[in-house]
């Protein structure tokens, strides 16, 4: 059975900001089917009723105060940019 | 013996009898670097000038009486913590040229007990592997046979610490990736309580399997690296406000009247017959040293792989969204906008496994899969931690084997996915469950290679652990070998 095809493949890489050559959907398309058959045995386990579980340690959320403290210069914040100007991170024009 | 291939504790009884000094330590770990690395690339980054300075200080220290744990002793670290004008890679192109601004809290604490840093190791990239075949900087060999894998993703710093091109090292374990390598490469491995060490400074790879650990040649060395990086920090929201113990005072205790837990899950086909063998012998070692080994089950075991590769890619498709070109790392050239330009560093930035993952996990988070992937998978995850809560009622901790096989072939699971990521097969569920749990070595098969044997206990019973552990190497007396470089 076909869980994801081609199309699929095409779709999610443009939901997770990939290109995928043809090659690469061909590929992929072979390899997330496999993986997701074997996740297919999940369904043996009746969860009817369990919590899903989402950390391993019960934990309120961590408040702390709002003060000031101290933070990255704009100049340590800015040195690993490909591309900087000024105070801010340079990228290709988003509007026309 | 060389002082590269002592343990900490071994040096730095040295160092206080005044027997050697730091610089010694670290020429000697440079020198056994500058012999093995060729062969074994356990390192992406070496940090050489830095090593000798802070060996140098570390002498004055010792001068002036001021001796911290780890005063003077060479460390590695996986490429995964940030390291303060040092580049951190995570393995990967997309940060081949990453300098970070700060020290993520684990190096600050090993800064400040006086550990000498001699480099960035390396790993599968962003952490995912268990071969440390997907690094972008190439693959480390293991130091036990230079044809086979270290495993991972840790791999660098568990075959940095065997081949002795570091005293010990940190590494950060997810699904496996401090416990599996350790056994691959025959040293001690921990993979501490989720939330038992803060993460500031770790790049994220599943936040809620993620954390940090140490390898090191022995027991005590492992409960000396402990004391340094474990706690809360106000910078980690995760860490757990939870007192630290000492655990030194677990080493030496010894066992007897604890009841060890044999999970019959974890013994099934599949699992090579000289570790299976291996194993065994462990069992009889505890029980000679006054343990008793009883049945239990894990009822869910087989399903461990199935939620972990939908949970850690999930979480994955999710951290992993702050690379886009923008504010580090690298952004591809000839950029159309600013949507092609994020496609294209993506695309160019990170290598097959990494881009495999974002895609599980992007499909399961995906609208009108969710329930049937994510939703699932966290549901059954609350059933895998149950298992353990009930198999600790009955038991005080469990053993299993770390691996089911000893280190295999580079190459031979690299175009097989589902192959690859069936070796973390006994690692998972401590993670998934969030437990600690550590790999010693038990002996080595007949070709040469280590076999490590895996102990769980409860949240936060690392103590326990390191006693059990502690016990475990006293009587099974394993024969210290050393690779043949």
């Amino acid at each position: 059975m076909e869980k994801i095809n081609r199309d699929e493949v095409a779709y999610v890489a443009n939901l997770a900001r990939l290109t995928l050559d043809g090659e690469a959907v061909i590929k992929f398309t072979t390899q997330l089917n496999k993986i997701l058959l074997y996740m297919d045995k999940l369904n043996e386990v009746d969860t009817t009723g369990v919590e899903p579980m989402s950390h391993a340690i019960a934990r309120k959320n961590a408040f702390r105060s709002d003060t000031v403290a101290a933070s990255l210069t704009i100049e340590a914040s800015l040195a690993n940019a490909p591309d900087a100007k000024g105070s801010c991170f340079q990228v290709p024009r988003v509007i026309e | 013996m060389e002082l590269c291939g002592l343990t900490i504790h071994e040096l730095q009884d040295k160092l206080r009898a005044g027997e050697t000094t730091s610089a010694e330590i670290t020429a000697s770990v440079l020198k056994r670097i500058d012999a093995v690395e060729t062969e074994v690339r356990a390192y992406i980054t070496l940090m050489r000038e830095s090593a000798i300075e802070e060996a140098a200080r570390a002498d004055e220290a010792i001068l002036r009486g001021e001796i911290k744990a780890l005063t003077g002793i060479p460390i590695a670290l996986k490429d995964i913590f940030c390291t303060k004008g040092v580049r951190t890679t995570c393995g990967s192109r997309i940060l081949h040229n990453f300098v970070p601004p700060y020290d993520g809290t684990v190096v600050e604490k090993l800064r400040a007990a006086g550990a000498v840093i001699t480099g960035k190791t390396n790993m599968d990239e962003f952490a995912m592997g268990s071969s440390t075949e997907t690094s972008f900087f190439g693959v480390t060999r293991n130091p036990w046979d230079l044809t086979r894998i270290p495993g991972g993703s840790s791999g660098g710093s568990a075959a940095a610490v065997a081949a002795d091109e570091c005293i010990a090292s940190l590494g950060s374990d997810t699904g496996g990736s401090i416990r599996q390598p350790a056994a691959l490469c025959g040293v001690v491995g921990l993979k501490p309580t989720y939330g038992r060490v803060s993460r500031y400074g770790l790049i994220a790879f599943a936040s809620s399997l993620d954390q940090i650990g140490p390898f090191t040649k022995d027991v005590e060395d492992c409960a000396i690296l402990m004391n340094v990086i474990s706690g809360y920090d106000p910078r980690e929201s995760t860490s757990v406000p939870e007192d630290v113990p000492d655990y030194r005072a677990f080493l030496g205790r010894g066992i007897e009247g604890w009841r060890v837990g044999i999970p019959k899950e974890y013994f099934i086909d599949g699992i090579d017959p000289e570790v299976e063998a291996a194993i065994r012998e462990a069992i009889r070692v505890v029980e000679k040293a006054g343990a008793r080994c009883i049945e239990v089950s894990l009822p869910h075991t087989d399903y461990c792989v199935a939620v972990y590769y939908i949970v850690a890619p999930a979480e994955a498709s999710s951290n992993l969204a702050r690379y886009d070109g923008v504010k580090y790392g690298f952004r591809s050239e000839d950029n159309r906008d600013l949507l092609d330009m994020y496609k294209k560093t993506r695309s160019a930035g990170f290598g097959e496994e990494v881009k495999r993952r974002i895609m599980i996990g992007t499909y399961a988070l995906s609208s009108g899969y969710y329930d049937a992937y994510y939703r699932k998978a966290s549901q059954v995850r609350a059933l895998i931690k149950r298992d353990f809560e009930q198999a600790f009622a009955d038991c005080d901790c469990i053993l299993t084997p770390t691996s089911p096989t000893p280190a295999f072939k580079i190459g031979e699971k690299t175009d097989d996915p589902m192959q690859m990521y069936l070796s973390d097969i006994f690692t998972i569920s401590a993670n998934l469950a969030g437990i600690p749990g550590i790999s010693v070595p038990c002996g080595y098969t007949k070709s040469g290679l280590p076999i490590g044997v895996q102990f769980l206990a409860g949240h936060f019973q690392e103590g326990r652990l390191i006693q059990f552990a502690s016990a475990y190497e006293t009587h099974a007396k394993i024969e210290k070998r050393r690779p043949a470089l």
